[in-house]
């Protein structure tokens, strides 16, 4: 049977359509997926994502761990609270997970992982901490929704106490803090700005109330596809995976190459790198009437063939997008068989869509 | 509780029948299938001189989320498809049973097995929802 989190029982209340999403049943949507999505755009929406994996890690050598394990540079998180996006690779450089480290102090760093890779992060991870006397723990009894939007941050200030809600908006981007007994983050996969909070799982229920009466708009994970497409984010088993390397993935800018770090996957990529790149991750905008989808064949004239990893009618551009790894000497136009259809499609940089504007014309 | 007009044939692919005047049928999909598709953003609708015959793909509609195919539920022509719904797809989600429809066939010969409003009704209480 699938797993279920702690507000299970209120999405299935509110008449939202569940699917199964990485082995957990989920609110695919509780209305209008569109109208949803607009919410974060132009307001506030919350979404459930206790499905995901909170993991502390703890011990006295745990960032040497993490400059081993980690293809982002923990080096970087110098002040409590900062967070560090980036992928947990294989040998061969393939990607196992992308997820989000927490700084919290020297001997305490928190990561946020995928519900669908959660077992293999945990063995990955467990595997590799053991020289390192570094203890791996599962916060299953932590809860976490997202709340984003413009509007997002002062929704949930108006829950705290007066202190926590000044020092939560007082976050700098990418920064979390224990406030009034939760954790509170500046992150989120939408493209807006707002807050991730975990907190204990039996608080969640409580909490997503007071956030619908405040007037945030609940949202799933149908929306939350849309929204992380317009802000041109990966999701995982969609857009990379352990077959496919973070620099033909979109994710060069996540992989700390610096002289003298030695972390998994490194001598890999740098062998990739030196026979040179054959394909890249681009965005793809469509020119023409219809919906791109995942596994489309994408033709670039001249350059070769290629494949849709995760496409999706645009609410905000009214029309559709989509990631896609091509060739990397693919033009700036290209075709794709859209069910026996060629259509046009413009390459373009993502994201699409940031704080509500458009960026592709 | 999704609408199901009581002068309307069915399928029990989700499609509805409405035999006009002249003799030629209206056919849609119902109000049913349009909640379980959720919003629509784009349709294809057929070509004017197809030739369809019951159960052929003959139009698609699409989601956010997916694309559905949706098919003919008689032998015929089809004398006309609804070019509105280009610029308005969300049509099919506000109207389904006017606005929304989608396209006009001349039937030939007599129609295959079709379900009245009742019948239609009893399967998708089956199908759960």
């Amino acid at each position: 049977m699938a797993r279920r989190t702690p507000l299970f029982a209120i999405h299935q209340a509110a008449g939202a359509r569940i699917v199964d999403f990485g082995g957990w049943d989920m609110p695919l949507q509780y209305g209008s997926l569109i109208a949803e999505h607009h919410a974060v755009r132009r307001a506030a929406g919350v979404f459930d994502v206790s499905h995901m994996c909170v993991v502390d890690l703890e011990g006295e050598a745990v960032r040497p761990f993490l400059l081993k394990l980690y293809a982002n540079d923990v080096s970087k998180l110098a002040a409590p609270g900062k967070a560090l996006y980036g992928c947990l690779l294989n040998e061969r450089g393939g990607v196992i997970d992308d997820l989000i480290v927490y700084y919290l102090d020297e001997q305490w760093f928190r990561a946020v992982v995928n519900a669908g890779t959660r077992d293999k992060d945990l063995a990955w991870m467990r595997r590799h901490a053991e020289p390192f006397g570094v203890c791996v723990r599962e916060r299953a009894d932590l809860a976490m929704l997202a709340v984003q939007g413009p509007e997002a941050r002062e929704r949930v200030a108006g829950l705290l106490s007066g202190a926590g809600a000044e020092r939560a908006l007082a976050l700098g981007a990418f920064f979390g803090a224990e406030i009034d007994g939760w954790f509170i983050s500046r992150t989120g996969y939408t493209g807006e700005d707002g807050f991730e909070i975990m907190l204990p799982a039996h608080e969640a229920e409580a909490l997503w109330r007071a956030l619908r009466g405040a007037g945030v708009v609940p949202c799933g994970l149908g929306a939350r596809d849309t929204l992380r497409l317009e802000a041109g984010m990966n999701l995982y088993g969609n857009d990379m995976d352990e077959n496919t390397n973070p620099l033909e993935s979109g994710l060069a800018w996540t992989v700390a190459m610096g002289p003298g770090r030695a972390f998994i996957g490194r001598e890999a990529l740098e062998a990739l790198r030196a026979r040179g790149l054959e394909r890249k991750l681009a965005g793809l905008v469509l020119e023409e009437r219809g919906v791109l989808r995942a596994h489309q064949r994408v033709i670039a004239p001249g350059a070769g063939e290629g494949e849709i990893t995760s496409g999706t009618f645009s609410p905000t551009l009214e029309r559709s997008i989509a990631l896609a790894r091509i060739p990397a000497s693919a033009s700036d136009q290209v075709q794709v068989d859209v069910r026996g259809r060629l259509l046009a499609a413009r390459v373009v940089k993502p994201p699409f869509v940031r704080h509500g504007k458009s960026l592709v014309g | 509780m999704s609408k199901v007009p009581s002068d309307l044939k069915y399928t029990r692919t989700h499609e509805w029948l409405r035999t006009l005047p002249d003799g030629t049928v209206e056919v849609g999909i119902t109000d049913h299938a349009q909640h379980a598709l959720g919003d629509l953003v784009f349709v294809e609708v057929p070509e004017k001189g197809r030739k369809v015959t019951p159960g052929e793909p003959f139009a698609v509609v699409e989601s956010v989320k997916a694309a559905s195919d949706v098919y003919a539920p008689v032998t015929g022509e089809v004398i006309e498809g609804n070019a509105a719904l280009a610029n308005a797809p969300e049509a099919l989600n506000t109207d389904p049973y006017g606005g929304g429809w989608l396209a006009r066939v001349r039937p030939e010969g007599a129609p295959g097995a079709l379900l009245t409003a009742a019948e239609y009704e009893k399967l998708t209480a089956e199908e759960g929802n």
